[in-house]
């Protein structure tokens, strides 16, 4: 029980933190100048826009509750359940970000889903 | 969508650098985690000394390194690539967690284990094959 708490908690909140760090990077806009002082000053420009700040906490929370679970779970266990994100990321990407999820990547995104069942199943 | 041989380039490059440093934060945190010991939310009491130990372990604040290597990346990738496209394609970084559980922390993997992290890896070359962006950039 104490496992699916905190890994539901990894899931939700690491999936809508980058939801929303992701609608921050699109206003900022595509980074062109990989030059060091270039990006930290496009680094700072994304962290003036609050969904950055929102994405950010919803991550430390996910990442708290990580090391939580790692303490009681194995990594090659738990990083691959946490991957039922991309479920989550597939839907919050086409009814948040507006963006375009092809039927291909829909049955990509399947397979994960179906593989992170294989895994716990290999787990039991 | 807008795509080109450059877009594509700058995207693997970074999807490259977060298949490297993810796994190997999580490692790192799994093995620093190993080492704190269980722990019990019931017990408050014991909480400080926990988070002591969280914060004097040298795996733990090589792993969170890692990782903030690893979320650089994916906040450049995610200036010009689509969420939906990132956060799938990055997870054949679940392959090299489980290669490194098994050989480096010798973490035991059954045989349905492996199959799942196998089709997670079909699931990622399905979607590799579909275009970085599906909307315009501001």
């Amino acid at each position: 029980m104490r496992e699916a708490i905190l890994l539901f908690l990894v899931v939700a909140s690491g999936t809508g933190g980058e939801i929303c760090v992701t609608r921050a990077m699109k206003y900022v806009g595509e980074v062109t100048d990989f030059r060091p002082l270039a990006l930290v000053r496009f680094i700072f420009q994304a962290m003036k826009v609050p969904w950055m700040w929102i994405g950010v906490s919803m991550m430390a929370l996910a990442f708290f509750s990580l090391l939580a679970v790692l303490s009681i779970e194995n990594v090659s266990f738990v990083v691959p359940v946490t991957a039922l994100n991309y479920a989550a990321g597939a839907l919050g990407g086409k009814f948040f970000l507006g963006e375009r999820v092809t039927p291909r990547r829909w049955t990509g995104v399947l397979l994960v889903c179906l593989g992170v069942t294989l895994v716990w199943l290999g787990k039991r | 969508m807008t795509s080109s041989p450059g877009l594509h380039f700058k995207t693997y490059c970074m999807l490259l650098i977060m298949v490297v440093f993810a796994p190997l934060g999580n490692i790192l945190l799994g093995k620093g985690m190993k080492n704190v010991g269980s722990i019990v939310f019931w017990a408050p009491s014991r909480l400080p000394h926990i988070i002591s130990l969280v914060l004097t372990s040298g795996y733990i604040w090589l792993g969170v390194a890692s990782l903030l290597i690893f979320f650089v990346a994916y906040m450049l990738i995610l200036s010009w690539a689509d969420f939906s496209y990132v956060q799938p394609a990055s997870s054949i970084a679940l392959l090299v967690v489980a290669l490194l559980g098994y050989f480096y922390l010798g973490e035991r993997i059954s045989p349905l284990h492996w199959a799942g992290i196998g089709v997670i890896c079909l699931g990622v070359f399905v979607v590799g094959n579909t275009p970085p962006r599906t909307t315009e950039v501001r």
